[in-house]
């Protein structure tokens, strides 16, 4: 019996050093003169443009990645072709790559002057790097294998055969997809959109080295807390911090509140 | 619908899981192909529905090639093994599936899956999940989501293998009777001498990817008398 007790002791012990303690004082601190200066910090246009860029990067990279991780997950589970190892092995690169490394490459690539390609856009008239566009590559680089593996297994548990069985019943392959596979895969899908969710908000180091952190212009929430911070704008900075933790956790309660309410099976 | 099957042969890799096989099923007859597992039986079904291509030979349907037709465009009705339902369905969505993918109307499909639900014996289930059936259940929902599109041959894969033996013998009992009654031609995959004796009008043999013997029960029982196994009574 004691060894229960010690177990869970060790257990949220481990978490309550680790993560509770410094998210408690992360929320102490923003609100440390009052409720007022906080909501004042977090609502400067400078820091209403940062939450609304946070959110650009959100609302592109998520959707792109969902599409891509079920297709590519269906193409290395369901089939089989050349390069198929290569590319199971790709989608791990993020989860590997520093992404200080991710935003180096990313200016080498697409640098307006010595970029692979930056100066074919830049003659075109678009800005890749220290733009939008650029930290919004960043964003999809490093939260992109999230679907991917999420969906993997689940697609390999189902199998086959309840697809084969809406083919003999009339459906083509988009049918199926849509009646019978995405279904079945339906909780892989949103738990990998809710960790890639939870990464794109919170990507700080591939978005920082493309952005070039131009305070109201280029500056994404993340970004935000840390000038606020090199600021000495303590208050700034924990409150914007603050903010970002709350949409992490309504991210991850959202997935909560619609789990599957039928039976599995 | 009668099903003519000419010299078909498929390969999976190094092995042959047919090899020049003939056969022709005729309309209306309840057919058992019977044989050990990896002798090739299961793949004459699946090519039969589409769901495997023969590296050559050809598959007429009802008098119509359809070797090179997608499962979707052959308008058969097949029965997994495992039952394959789809779990986040209703029993009512899943024996209605085919009929919604055809676009049928709504009093329609009500209609016929309220008069196949019976047929099964599970009316009263409509509404339940499939993890909330037994086995013998999930296989009858399979049966009824196979019939509901009116096939124009009905083909099962081991229907009765992943079940026990109590309920496999009701179930070879009933499809018995079902086939009276609708007279779908019926093509069942079975490793059991006994249950295609029971159930089958005539009986394929199918052992390495060639076909051994067909015949009939009454001519299979004598020859049982000399030997128990499958396997030697082929021969």
């Amino acid at each position: 019996m004691k060894s229960k007790y010690a177990l869970r002791f060790l257990a949220l012990g481990y978490l309550a050093l680790l993560l509770g303690v410094p998210v408690v004082l992360v929320f102490v601190n923003a609100f440390q003169d009052g409720i007022g200066a906080a909501w004042d910090a977090v609502t400067t246009p400078e820091a209403q443009h940062a939450f609304w860029l946070t959110f650009v990067m959100v609302a592109v990279a998520v959707p792109l990645n969902t599409i891509f991780g079920i297709l590519a997950a269906l193409a290395i589970v369901r089939q089989r072709f050349r390069g198929r190892a290569l590319l199971n092995a790709m989608v791990d690169l993020p989860f590997a790559v520093s992404p200080v490394v991710v935003g180096l490459a990313l200016l080498l690539v697409y640098g307006r002057r010595d970029g692979w390609v930056g100066g074919w856009f830049a003659d075109h008239g678009i800005q890749i790097i220290f733009s939008t566009p650029g930290m919004i590559l960043a964003t999809m680089f490093v939260s992109l294998p999230f679907v991917v593996r999420e969906v993997i297994p689940v697609l390999r548990e189902i199998g086959t055969e309840q697809e084969q069985a809406a083919s003999t019943l009339g459906a083509g392959p988009f049918q199926t997809f849509l009646r019978v596979t995405l279904p079945a895969i339906r909780w892989g899908v949103g738990y990998g959109v809710v960790l890639t969710t939870a990464r794109a908000l919170g990507e700080f180091g591939a978005v920082s080295v493309v952005s070039g952190k131009l305070s109201g212009q280029t500056e994404t929430a993340t970004l935000f807390v840390e000038n606020r911070f090199q600021r000495f704008d303590e208050t700034g900075a924990y409150a914007a911090a603050v903010v970002l933790a709350l949409l992490a956790l309504v991210t991850l309660l959202a997935m909560n509140v619609i789990k599957p309410k039928e039976a599995q099976g | 619908m009668s099903i003519v099957i000419d010299s078909v042969s498929k390969r999976f890799g190094e092995f042959t899981a047919l090899d020049d096989v003939s056969l022709e099923v005729r309309d209306g007859s309840l057919t058992a192909l019977l044989g050990p597992s990896g002798g090739g039986k299961s793949t004459l079904l699946r090519v039969i529905a589409g769901l495997e291509t023969p590296d050559s030979g050809r598959v007429d349907i009802a008098g119509e090639d359809a070797t090179q037709k997608p499962p979707q465009r052959r308008n058969v009705g097949f029965v997994f093994q495992h039952y394959a339902a789809f779990k986040h369905m209703t029993v009512a969505k899943n024996v209605a599936f085919g009929l919604t993918i055809r676009k049928r109307p709504k009093d329609e499909i009500d209609a016929r899956v309220d008069e196949l639900l019976k047929l099964v014996h599970l009316d009263g289930f409509a509404h339940r999940y499939p993890s909330q059936l037994s086995g013998g259940q999930r296989q009858r929902m399979a049966l009824a989501r196979a019939l509901a599109v009116q096939p124009r041959v009905l083909l099962l894969d081991e229907p009765f293998g992943a079940l026990d033996a109590t309920v496999r013998k009701e179930l070879r009992a009933w499809l018995r009777r079902l086939h009276d009654e609708v007279h779908v031609t019926t093509v069942f995959v079975t490793h059991d001498q006994e249950e295609a004796m029971e159930v089958a009008e005539q009986i394929v043999v199918l052992n390495e990817g060639r076909i051994e013997q067909v015949g009939t029960p009454r001519i299979s029982t004598s020859s049982r008398r000399t030997t128990s196994s499958w396997a030697s009574w082929g021969r």
